[in-house]
């Protein structure tokens, strides 16, 4: 789907949601209970640099400081983070970082926020969108991907021949949104041939503050440690404590 | 003993390894493991690329004293895949920071309420890519929830793998950011852009450039650390010491507007550079060509009175 197509499907009612030439998106739709959603995003495959951070986290302060509970959706065909020495020069780990944190704010101040990827998503970029949503979900023929297989060759001085048989079995290190469901990122897959107004409404029922991607990852069997060790951890923290207390 | 100690204190950050660095830095005797090399809690991928595994999964977590205060700390081993984030050494980084915030703090030999992250890492570890991507989505969304809770998150810099990718990331999502000379961060590093964009754009082996760009000096001046620490163990416990006297910013709306105005100004007043001497001289520093080769004390006194390097807007 385009993003055109997608935005109607989304929106049949009528949105007001402007898309730059540099692949930026801002703006309001309408869901079907009549409320208004905020909508950012960066697609056209774009790479996020400073300049595109900062204005989608200026649009998620606004809808913070208004102080309703409009819900925020985050549209993502990016291509990781901006690879110039100016904008790593100036600090690009802030910019992105400042995003990540006003999304993550809006998420504990009561503001549902769901992240959707129709397009690709890597790197630097998609931790200061959609990752930091407290919901991801993804269109079929999404292709999320931390690094592509032959790139990933060069640096793990592995065959890619070796990679792609090892990617069939190994979601941990595999591209694509199979992998990243089995991972917990991904909570789920919509259906292209459904209206998305529809979908985007349910997943917004699902979405909520709290952070179970470790667990979901775990259910899911593509990550079989994370959610246990994190526990072991804290438990340990608490025990130890206990003791010190009756020291 | 006390000589030993002495010794220890001066010898170099940049050098040591995650484990002397959690020696050095913390009072002696006090720090306690949580899941040590003993419980052998270790990356169950790494075997799949023939790859050699260890007992900590190269990240030391657990509590001690810093001049007598209660910490919690985590320390990246950046001699161990480069310090980077997979399934278990990213969880345990989760582990620490969940408890920070679930902790109520206030009673005798309760959890406490500061983490100090010794990062040293060059981001997500590719073998386990799309786990390491998730930890450092979740340690991101841990710290905000932690400082939205009252704890006190610090990110210190200084190792030989800097703080790049996610690392990066996570640094600057901190309360506050203490960095040495050598402890270089960003999102890409130069080998990284120079790859992808040709060595006209970063020049990786130009190691006075690369020094500029990313290095802890420069980070200092535009404010994108809010401490410089001379690189021993001792810089590191007295910079951080003075960053934990001042109280943080914590995670509100106020604080992330005033950041986004001083991120939005910086790339105004910055964003034309060429360089970075240039940069610091739009900043206002008299002496931006003598930088580089100032004595630490000197460049802590420059850094200290300028207005962008010195904040609440993080």
């Amino acid at each position: 789907m385009t993003l055109d197509e997608i935005l109607i499907s989304l929106f049949p009612n009528s949105h007001e949601i402007q898309v730059s030439k540099g692949g930026l998106i801002t703006g309001t739709g309408k869901l079907r209970d009549g409320r208004a959603i905020s909508v950012i995003g960066l697609g056209n495959g774009e790479s996020m640099g400073t300049a595109a951070a900062l204005p989608l986290a200026a649009q998620v302060i606004d809808v913070i400081s208004r102080g309703r509970d409009t819900p925020i959706l985050v549209l993502v065909d990016l291509l990781g983070q901006l690879m110039a020495r100016r904008d790593e020069m100036i600090g690009l780990n802030e910019y992105l970082a400042h995003l990540a944190k006003c999304l993550i704010l809006a998420s504990q101040s009561g503001h549902r926020t769901v992240g959707l990827e129709y397009g690709k998503a890597s790197a630097g970029g998609f931790l200061a969108t959609a990752l930091a949503t407290e919901i991801f979900v993804a269109l079929p023929g999404a292709e999320p991907a931390v690094m592509d297989l032959p790139s990933m060759a060069r640096v793990t001085k592995l065959p890619e021949e070796k990679l792609k048989e090892l990617a069939k079995s190994t979601p941990v290190f595999a591209p694509g949104v199979d992998s990243m469901l089995q991972m917990g990122a991904l909570a789920q897959i919509w259906d292209a041939n459904k209206p998305l107004d529809e979908q985007l409404e349910v997943t917004l029922k699902n979405a909520s503050a709290k952070d179970i991607r470790d667990q979901l990852g775990a259910e899911r069997k593509g990550r079989p440690m994370a959610a246990l060790v994190a526990k072991r951890v804290i438990a340990a923290a608490m025990g130890t404590a206990d003791d010190l207390a009756t020291a | 003993m006390m000589q030993d100690i002495a010794t220890e204190r001066k010898s170099s950050w940049l050098q040591a390894t995650a484990r002397q660095r959690v020696s050095g830095f913390l009072d002696k005797g006090t720090f306690v493991e949580f899941l040590g090399p003993s419980e052998r809690v270790q990356s169950p991928h790494l075997s799949l690329f023939d790859l050699p595994r260890a007992f900590d999964d190269g990240v030391v977590v657990g509590r001690g004293k810093l001049d007598g205060k209660d910490v919690l700390l985590a320390a990246q081993e950046g001699k161990f895949m480069g310090g980077t984030f997979g399934e278990v050494s990213g969880a345990k980084i989760i582990g620490l920071l969940r408890a920070a915030r679930d902790s109520d703090g206030d009673k005798e030999g309760g959890v406490p309420k500061t983490v100090l992250l010794l990062l040293d890492s060059g981001g997500v570890r590719l073998q386990e890519a799309n786990a390491g991507e998730l930890a450092v989505s979740e340690i991101m969304r841990a710290i905000v929830e932690a400082r939205r809770a009252g704890v006190t998150v610090l990110a210190l810099v200084g190792g030989t793998s800097g703080a790049f990718g996610g690392a990066g990331l996570i640094s600057a999502t901190c309360s506050r950011i203490v960095i040495s000379e050598a402890g270089r961060t960003g999102v890409s590093g130069p080998e990284v852009i120079e790859t992808n964009k040709g060595v006209e754009e970063f020049d990786s082996s130009n190691k006075s450039l690369v020094w500029s760009v990313d290095g802890g000096k420069n980070r200092r001046l535009i404010g994108g650390a809010d401490a410089f620490a001379p690189d021993t163990m001792d810089g590191f416990r007295t910079a951080t010491l003075a960053v934990l006297d001042r109280v943080a910013p914590p995670c509100t709306l106020e604080t992330l507007q005033a950041e986004h105005g001083r991120l939005a100004a910086r790339q105004d007043k910055l964003g034309a550079c060429s360089d970075a001497v240039s940069m610091w001289k739009t900043l206002g520093i008299a002496e931006a060509e003598a930088i580089r080769d100032m004595e630490d004390s000197d460049f802590m006194r420059i850094a200290d009175q300028l207005k962008e390097a010195n904040h609440d807007a993080r």
